[in-house]
């Protein structure tokens, strides 16, 4: 009669060793670069090595260039850190770009109307501040909504991102300078007003800093407060909380403030930081990626400073290729797609292990 | 020669892991009977069924419809041999009429002939004395209705062995009586009927035949016709058998909790427990004994401050020391429960699920109910550390480290952290819910251990339990719970489990008139 | 008069657009599968269609407008089920994420198709337009004896085929999921996928195949964007991608109803232009008015989701993978 039982029968592994996950995930990212290597040599016949040789070029090819990929990748680490507690907490935040880009404008907002009146360093707390709070604006309503009539997140923040992206165009067509460029151009160039400044001549180094300062607090935060705690326990089963004593409603709300508030910052960190400037170029998807960034790392800011670096890498290298060979810097979106999809798949070869029917009736036999 | 019978089962053995769900079980099915499944919770009445309407698959054993070996590996077999199972959850989908209901997965046309299937369903509901209106949606009906629907969408899948899972448990006595009397037109028209139930009123009353079981274990089957409500219950029960749990008699004992006229409603507004009056005292095991879903969850909820009652509800909680006044407990909820210092343990009977978060390792899970303590934003975890330690080596926990989640535990080892937790807390009462389901006997008896400690320590202890010979055992009252109400309070020195059993099935009136 | 004409096909134009992404996203998700990678599958869907006609127009000696048609017809549709195939087998087989891989698709999507897109456009001669002109004109044929009817024949006459292609596709997705016996299966698979498993459904074929042929539709969203709205040429302005997730809103404004997607889809479309025919905004004035369609659809959401009204709640399992129960 054990003929009828499935061919094939997957059932979840009880905790994998931790070496050994990442093997399967190292083996994901050899097959998926082996994979994009082929796809780069069907559509240049361009020898892979040397393509991806260059990219490594591009990347970190001049102290400059490794500067930028530095900049990039801090800016996508403080998206996906933000996102990191929502994540903890299964309240799918797909919110970020919208986020962000309400921190950048909040932050251009304070450099041109208070540019010339104040100084820099009450310019940098203003624009933190309201960066902060803007962010956190636009991640409490759809938590309102989620706490109160279990309005689908996923949906919700969505939609938020694209009146983030009106507004900012809206605010663009306002600022505008010069008349007619459609571009609000470098905000304060001359005085360079509300910058942060650089640190030790290297421009971008108080980002780095900024940024990693808050990937180590939010890991912390995760990991040893009771707020950490209780996101944790939320995500993991509304049941256990309230049998807790836990105030669903109230970490829901709490939790979705902070992770606005950090992608709102992240705004901060790009238009005073990096661009100074804003459009909805600002956020220019990052928002999205830093998804991806926040779920495979498993929520563990650590992890998400390698995957931010493996991206921002993988986009400067195909620019660089982009330029080199003749190609279209549109490679790194499907290099990226293709790294991405494999690294989901392998997920699947952690979390399971598959045995074929003849396979298990072996084990059967030998345990008899 | 086996022609007579529409089902035979012949030695079929089910294991689950380490749990033997069914041992050389036998079941016969006469075609035109009705027959009962009877048997307590935990029996393996359900695992049987689902094993003959395509569910699951037998590790061993035969089975016959119609006198020819059959092998049922899906639901999808089950119907084609004319079997057809109601369950307990029924398989709906909620926003689909009755008809879409029924036409769900069925072979045919491209279109889905509403027309059609309502002249059969008006057909077949003339025929048994139903009534479906088949353009009803499914959200907008009541239980019996559904109910009503399942049923009709069996037999309209040409079904005539049908299986009901505890078929009365959601139904009113008037309608239970309907689906009697429509159990009765299915079986003149020859359908063959098994009816799962623990009720004993309601096998006298419908069945033709008994077959019971008692944990796992076939014990027999009889004529309903030659059997009565005594000799069922002692077949259903079994003889008693000692445990040797040690049972100390309380040492003054105090009032600690007045529950008083309380009455639970559910979210769809079914009553879950009538007006349930009952005293709790500190340095006893109060054992509550009922068939499941009986209000045991609703009652155990609610004092821990998770179930909201109708107003006029109260829940009394009394100090230490008959000093200071006593504290309304309802409306306060877990959090405000502690704030006031009182320290009320409670091991749920879903223990992953509600006790513990499974993804976390021991200390975190050692967290849970006191990470709130102190000013600090920060959790304290050198004490949490050094409990999950504790517990770990004095209740011998079997465990890679104190690192490892939860979930990755077995049951035992899983109830032993939970247990374990709840009585560091040095809580004044302690409530359990099936607290030795699924443990081997060791751990049980472990458990057993700990809760009688806890009673020498002047702790309230209420045990919610299904093995009648433990609560016996172990418990000094027992409150036995049917149907939401409160059957009787018996003393467990003196007690039988023939009475405890009687008043389980709501037959106590009659059995000690 | 004109003017409200003129706002009315422009704006069943663009609807035209997002009504096909819509109508594919909701197959998908009426399976279960939340599928975010519309946009990316869009953009497989203009790219495939682009190019195939761009290569039969530059090897075939004299193209012919219908073949080209064809063939890019049936090029867009297989490229943007093969999307949807990788997003089922992730999702379905590999059980997932189903937002992280939706994401990605979107991702790659658009890397793939702006990549061929760039590359054709130097194919043709650099930094200039390409454009499939033959084949185009294919796509925007309509009798001119209809369309000078009037007002009457400007609106309903005026446009190429897949323009009365998607209301046609519309009614019969609404069709089949309402009437047909395989409609009504995969929503007992999107509803409650356990139910449908013990009714004997194979819910892992349903949702592959609705993953598939949703993502098919969802794709010649792009292609009559490629091929109508901007005329047989590519542009890598991100255009689809916002018109994408505003497929993706439709579907929410729609509430999962086919046939409520036709005039919501225009009513997006009236949204989307009105600014055009409203004197004296500002052009700061006018990306507020863009914001529109966004707002209206979070209010949908909200109040479907305030009034628990069962008939506009999105399919119960959405988002959720499933596998039997493993005792």
């Amino acid at each position: 009669m054990t003929d009828h039982e499935p061919l094939i029968h997957i059932a979840r592994r009880d905790g994998l060793v931790w070496w050994r996950a990442w093997c399967i995930r190292l083996i994901g990212a050899a097959l998926a670069l082996l994979a994009s290597a082929l796809f780069i040599y069907s559509i240049t016949k361009l020898n892979p090595v040397k393509v991806y040789a260059a990219m490594w070029e591009g990347a970190f090819g001049s102290a400059r260039r490794a500067w930028i990929t530095a900049r990039d990748a801090s800016i996508l680490l403080c998206i996906g850190v933000g996102l990191a507690p929502a994540f903890m907490m299964r309240f799918w935040n797909v919110g970020a770009e919208g986020q962000v880009l309400m921190g950048g404008c909040a932050t251009a907002a304070v450099l041109i109307y208070l540019g010339r009146t104040l100084p820099t360093a009450q310019l940098l707390t203003l624009s933190v501040i309201v960066s902060l709070v803007a962010g956190a604006v636009w991640g409490l309503i759809p938590a309102l909504f989620k706490a109160r009539w279990n309005t689908n997140e996923t949906l919700f923040t969505l939609m938020m991102n694209y009146i983030a992206i009106q507004i900012t165009c809206f605010l663009v067509a306002i600022w505008e300078n010069p008349k007619g460029s459609n571009s609000v151009g470098i905000i304060n160039q001359q005085t360079q007003a509300g910058w942060l400044p650089a640190l030790f001549g290297k421009q971008y180094l108080l980002n780095v800093i900024i940024v990693l300062t808050i990937a180590v607090v939010m890991y912390l935060y995760l990991k040893y407060t009771k707020h950490g705690y209780e996101i944790s326990v939320v995500g993991e089963s509304e049941n256990t909380a309230r049998y807790a004593g836990i105030s669903v409603r109230r970490v829901i709300i709490r939790t979705m403030v902070l992770s606005g508030a950090v992608c709102g910052l992240s705004g901060f960190i790009a238009v005073a930081g990096s661009s100074h400037t804003i459009s909805t170029a600002t956020a220019g998807g990052r928002g999205f990626t830093a998804i991806i960034v926040a779920w495979m790392a498993k929520f563990n800011t650590f992890v998400m400073i390698l995957i931010a670096l493996l991206l921002v890498f993988l986009e400067k290298g195909a620019i660089q290729i982009a330029s080199q060979f003749n190609l279209n810097d549109y490679a790194s979106d499907v290099v990226t797609g293709i790294i991405l999809f494999f690294l989901l798949g392998s997920e699947f070869f952690i979390q399971y292990t598959v045995r074929f029917r003849s396979h298990a009736h072996k084990t059967q036999e030998v345990e008899a | 020669m086996a022609e007579e019978f529409a089902v035979r089962m012949v030695n079929i053995t089910k294991t689950f892991g380490h749990v033997t769900a069914n041992d050389k079980v036998y079941l016969e099915l006469h075609r035109g009977e009705i027959l009962s499944l009877l048997g307590e919770n935990g029996s393996g009445k359900t695992t049987l069924m689902n094993m003959l309407s395509g569910i699951y698959f037998p590790d061993s054993g035969q089975i016959y419809i119609n006198g020819r070996e059959v092998t049922i590996s899906s639901p999808h077999d089950a119907y084609r041999l004319g079997i057809g199972m109601v369950h307990q959850h029924f398989k709906l989908v909620d926003v689909l009429t009755a008809a879409e209901n029924i036409a769900l997965g069925l072979p045919g046309g491209l279109v889905v002939d509403r027309k059609a299937i309502g002249a059969r369903v008006r057909e077949i509901c003339d025929r048994y004395g139903f009534s479906v209106d088949p353009d009803k949606k499914v959200y907008d009906m009541s239980v019996s209705e559904k109910q009503t629907l399942e049923i009709v969408k069996t037999l309209y899948r040409g079904a005539d062995i049908l299986i009901l899972d505890e078929p009365t448990a959601v139904l009113t006595p008037q309608e239970t009586e309907t689906l009697f009397a429509v159990m009765r037109n299915m079986r003149a028209d020859g359908k063959s009927i098994i009816i799962i139930t623990h009720k004993l009123n309601e096998v006298l009353e419908i069945s033709d035949r008994v077959t019971v079981l008692r944990k796992g274990e076939y014990i027999g089957d009889m004529d309903t016709a030659k059997a009565d409500a005594r000799a069922l219950t002692d077949m259903m029960v079994g003889r008693t058998v000692t445990l040797n749990i040690q049972r100390d008699l309380p040492v003054d004992p105090q009032r600690r909790l007045e529950i008083r006229n309380l009455t639970v409603k559910d979210a769809d507004g079914v009553v879950r427990l009538d007006d349930i009056n009952l005293d709790v005292y500190a340095g006893e095991i109060l054992g509550v004994a009922g068939v499941s879903g009986c209000g045991q969850k609703e009652l155990l909820e609610a004092i821990a401050g998770l179930q909201p009652a109708v107003s006029g509800s109260s829940i009394k909680y009394r100090p230490t020391g008959r000093s200071g006044p006593a504290e309304e407990l309802l409306g306060l909820g877990p959090r405000a429960v502690s704030d006031r210092g009182i320290r009320l343990a409670f091991v749920p009977e879903d223990r992953l699920g509600m006790g513990l978060v499974a993804s976390m390792n021991i200390a975190g899970n050692m967290m849970l109910k006191e990470y709130r303590a102190g000013k600090s934003p920060l959790v304290e975890r050198r004490h949490p550390y050094d409990m999950a330690r504790n517990i770990v080596r004095e209740l011998e926990v079997v465990t890679p480290s104190i690192e490892t989640p939860v979930r990755q535990l077995s049951g035992g080892n899983v109830q032993k952290v939970l247990v374990g937790r709840e009585i560091a807390m040095h809580p004044t009462v302690l409530m359990s819910a099936y607290a030795v389901r699924g443990l081997d006997i060791n751990t049980s008896y472990t458990i057993y251990r700990l809760l009688n400690e806890q009673k020498k320590a002047g702790v309230a202890v209420i045990y919610v339990g299904e093995d009648l010979d433990v609560l016996l055992q172990l418990c000094d009252r027992i409150a036995v719970l049917c149907g939401g109400r409160l059957s009787d309070i018996v003393d467990g020195r003196t007690a039988t489990k023939e009475q405890v059993g009687y008043l389980m099935t709501n037959m106590g009136k009659e059995a000690s008139a | 008069m004109t003017q409200l004409i003129s706002l009315l096909t422009s704006a069943i134009v663009f609807g035209t657009v997002i009504l096909y992404g819509a109508l594919g996203e909701i197959i998908t998700e009426k399976s279960g599968n939340l599928n975010l990678g519309v946009p990316g599958i869009m953009y497989l869907g203009g790219i495939a269609g682009i190019a195939t006609a761009f290569f039969y127009e530059m090897y075939a000696a004299e193209p012919i407008g219908a073949v080209g048609l064809i063939l890019s017809f049936l090029a867009a549709f297989l490229a943007s089920a093969l999307g949807g195939l990788v997003y089922a087998f992730l999702t379905i087989t590999l059980r997932a994420n189903q937002n992280v891989t939706g994401l990605t698709l979107t991702i790659f999507g658009a890397g793939l198709a702006n990549l061929f897109g760039g590359s054709l456009n130097a194919l043709a001669g650099g930094v200039g337009q390409i454009s499939v002109a033959v084949t185009s004109r294919a796509y925007r044929a309509y009798s001119h004896t209809l369309a000078g009817l009037g007002w009457v024949g400007q609106l309903l006459f005026s446009f190429g085929f897949m323009a009365y292609l998607a209301i046609v596709v519309a009614l019969l997705a609404s069709w089949f999921l309402n009437r047909s016996r395989v409609g009504l299966n995969l929503r007992a698979v999107g509803e409650d996928p356990a139910t449908a498993d013990a009714a004997g459904i194979n819910v892992t074929l349903y949702k592959y195949l609705a993953t598939c042929v949703g993502a098919g539709i969802s794709g010649m969203g792009g292609l009559y964007y490629a091929m109508d709205y901007i005329k047989g040429t590519w542009s890598t302005d991100g255009t689809i991608e916002a018109l994408g997730w505003l497929a993706v809103a439709l579907v929410i404004f729609a509430t999962w109803k086919p046939a409520r997607a036709i005039w919501s889809a225009y009513l997006f479309g009236v949204l989307y232009w009105a600014y055009n025919y409203i004197a004296g905004l500002s052009r700061a004035t006018i990306e507020l008015f863009k914001m529109l369609p966004y707002v209206v659809t979070i209010l949908v959401l909200v109040a479907v989701s305030m009034r628990h009204s069962r008939e506009a709640q999105p399919p119960r399992s959405l988002g959720l993978s499933y596998f039997r129960e493993e005792r």
